[in-house]
């Protein structure tokens, strides 16, 4: 097994240096209409994703909301498939069906990208319980935001994790505003890890902005859930500098606040930590930096030279066995011919 | 052959998947120990086990989301819904989960889900618990639907569902589950293809098109109206989605005369849908406009004298195939 501890944390600190580089420029390629849609950024809370993947095994899930890019990138995706899905090219990591919102990369086990607020916590539950069920040690690591822990889903999620003892841990990245809603005007209790008393799940609060103290923490819960399958959570207290979306500009907050957070960067940090343990040289560091900046801009030229999906393929990922609508399936050749008619008319 | 119940025969489908395929699992309320609110699970906890036979809490939006997590990573879940009145709770898991993981991830994740459980009114429910749901799902790209209506299709249908690598809903007929018919023994296997309906009874002047409860409904007011000298084809879709439209034009072909009569609302029901088809392929063929049956357009009222008003009838039928046989 690969502990957390052994995760070199350089390569850590270059995954977070990674991620910030691709949000700001993923930012100012969606300024420039390059990218449509929403666009949810991830630049403050990267010690939070980097943290628990460093504490993790390769083949444990991974799970998480719509503020995504990150999570991707922490398990291995390249910075042009998630590039050009923002793109909405062929190349991307969801063949650009999926956009910002619906990251997806199988092979390494990171299981989306996904929309709906909470909705996303009962898949990892059924996830989890696919390991128990097979008796696998693996873990589920679900993320999620401070808003989804006041869905329905949510809380039928941890029941069922609680009730049927399955290996899940919920991290609630609690950045303090559900879009422009701060937590202390959606949630009733003073502290979000209290929700899991309710579920007789064990809690504990995280600094969000220490990389190490994420790590350990996540490590010090999966081996844990690995002895002996349960659920655990952890709300961990991070910070977003931008706004909910790109269409946000975040008046509901002071530039103090905003500018207390930066001072407390998680990348600033763990830089100055390895620093001083001798561990890492400036020269080093601007070399990582220079190096993230390269890799994201090259990203950029690969999402634009990427193809679209072709129109033909448009039916090929609505059904797993097929690559026609169910609609159309058994139908004789002239309703077919029908078919493409109002198709063609509806394009028109 | 030999004569089981529907009931029965969703069991033996449900019995012989789980034995045949360790990845599948049964979850619902009330499914292990209570052996299923309507006995469809009956013996399938001793069976097979609690790790296999799953009762959950009252939660269906959690326990429908689990399966669709489930099913990300090969798992093949079977999610019992007590009535699909209550899949509504879980209409997010259903409708945004389950057929968009596929298209979302551009194919990585297919979602082989089957959903199943009582649809459609049974009698004095009222409106909460009397809702046919066909048409709302149906209207899903990504998902599949069939409503079988003997113990033979729900038995073939239920088992290609647990095959199927997509999300497949079956919606069983609630006021059935005590008919019976004939199926093969259970050392045959039947698998009934999605997307292949079956007439159900042949006939040359008018083609009735039903499905799920309404097939009964057909084949009585059939016999009926042969009385009369109306021989109608008894059409039973069997799947919504895929639906087969083959068989509907083929059966229209030789009758040139059409009414649908389903179990759902009239506005943007499967009739609507069915009638678009015929008009649009097989124009001429029609000597009458098509006519629908459907339940009226309110919910469902506890009284029983007003319940039946609400539903089709064989009185409704009979006058609407008369109509478009302008006998």
């Amino acid at each position: 097994m690969q502990r957390g501890e052994q995760r070199d944390e350089v390569e850590m600190l270059s995954l977070m240096l990674l991620i910030r580089r691709f949000e700001e420029r993923a930012s100012q390629q969606y300024q420039a209409q390059k990218i449509g849609g929403f666009c949810h950024l991830y630049i403050g809370q990267e010690a939070v994703v980097a943290g628990a993947v460093a504490a993790v095994r390769d083949d444990d899930y991974i799970i998480t909301a719509y503020r995504d890019h990150a999570h991707a990138l922490a398990r291995g995706t390249s910075t042009d498939a998630c590039m050009a899905e923002l793109f909405g090219k062929e190349t991307g990591c969801s063949r650009g069906l999926g956009g910002s919102m619906h990251f997806f990369n199988r092979q390494n086990h990171m299981y989306g990208g996904h929309a709906i607020v909470g909705a996303h916590v009962p898949l990892a539950v059924g996830m989890a319980f696919a390991i128990k069920y097979r008796g696998e040690d693996r873990v589920t690591l679900c993320f999620f935001g401070d808003g989804a822990i006041n869905q329905g889903a949510f809380h039928e999620a941890l029941n069922l994790g609680a009730l049927y003892k399955l290996p899940i841990v919920f991290i609630c990245e609690n950045n303090l505003f559900a879009m422009g809603t701060s937590v202390k005007r959606s949630t009733s209790l003073k502290q979000i890890v209290d929700r899991t008393e309710g579920y007789d799940i064990p809690g504990e609060i995280v600094d969000g902005m220490n990389f190490r103290e994420v790590r350990d923490k996540v490590a010090e819960t999966v081996d844990s859930i690995r002895k002996e399958p349960h659920p655990a959570f952890l709300e961990v207290r991070t910070y977003r500098y931008r706004g909910h979306s790109m269409s946000d500009p975040a008046s509901y907050r002071t530039k103090e606040e905003l500018e207390k957070y930066r001072l407390d960067d998680p990348i600033t940090r763990l830089r100055a930590q390895l620093t001083r343990e001798g561990k890492l040289t400036n020269e080093q560091f601007d070399l990582l930096d220079k190096h993230a900046k390269e890799t994201v801009l090259a990203s950029v030229k690969f999402a634009e030279a990427s193809p679209e999906l072709p129109l033909e393929k448009l039916y090929d990922y609505t059904y797993a066995d097929g690559a026609v609508a169910a609609g159309r399936l058994a139908v004789s050749d002239r309703a077919r011919a029908a078919d493409m008619a109002v198709t063609t008319e509806q394009k028109g | 052959m030999r004569e089981i119940t529907y009931r029965q025969a969703l069991n033996e489908a449900l019995a012989e998947e789980l034995e045949r395929d360790p990845n599948v699992f049964l979850m619902g309320e009330e499914v292990a120990e209570y052996h299923g609110a309507y006995k469809v699970s009956q013996g399938l906890l001793e069976r097979f086990g609690p790790k296999r036979i799953i009762d959950t809490p009252i939660s269906e939006n959690g326990f429908a989301g689990l399966g669709v997590g489930a099913a990300m990573v090969g798992l093949r879940p079977i999610i019992e819904f007590m009535t699909f009145s209550f899949s509504l709770v879980a209409f997010d898991q259903i409708v945004n989960n389950a057929p968009n993981m596929f298209t979302m991830s551009g194919g990585q994740f297919n979602i082989p889900i089957t959903f199943r459980g009582p649809n459609g009114p049974a009698h004095q429910l009222a409106a909460t618990h009397s809702h046919a749901t066909e048409n709302f799902y149906a209207s899903v790209p990504g998902l599949k639907v069939c409503t079988p209506a003997t113990p033979r299709d729900a038995k073939g249908l239920l088992k290609t569902a647990v095959r199927d690598d997509n999300p497949v809903l079956v919606l069983e007929a609630e006021l059935l589950y005590s008919s019976k018919g004939m199926v093969e023994p259970p050392d045959k296997e039947l698998l009934i293809p999605l997307g292949k309906a079956d007439v159900k009874r042949e006939g040359s002047d008018v083609s009735i098109i039903c499905y799920a409860q309404t097939v009964p409904l057909a084949l009585k007011v059939a016999s009926q109206l042969e009385e009369e000298d109306i021989s109608a084809e008894v059409v039973d879709l069997r799947s919504i989605k895929p639906l087969d439209e083959r068989a509907i034009f083929d059966s229209i072909a030789k009758t040139h005369r059409v009414v649908i009569v389903e179990q759902d609302h009239p506005f943007c029901g499967v009739g609507a849908e069915v009638c678009y088809r015929i008009q649009r392929s097989i124009f001429d063929a029609l000597d009458a406009p098509i006519l629908r049956v459907s339940q009226e357009d309110v919910p469902m009222p506890y009284n029983e004298r007003l319940e039946k008003a609400v539903l089709p009838n064989a009185e409704k039928l009979i006058a609407a195939v008369k109509q478009v046989c302008y006998a």
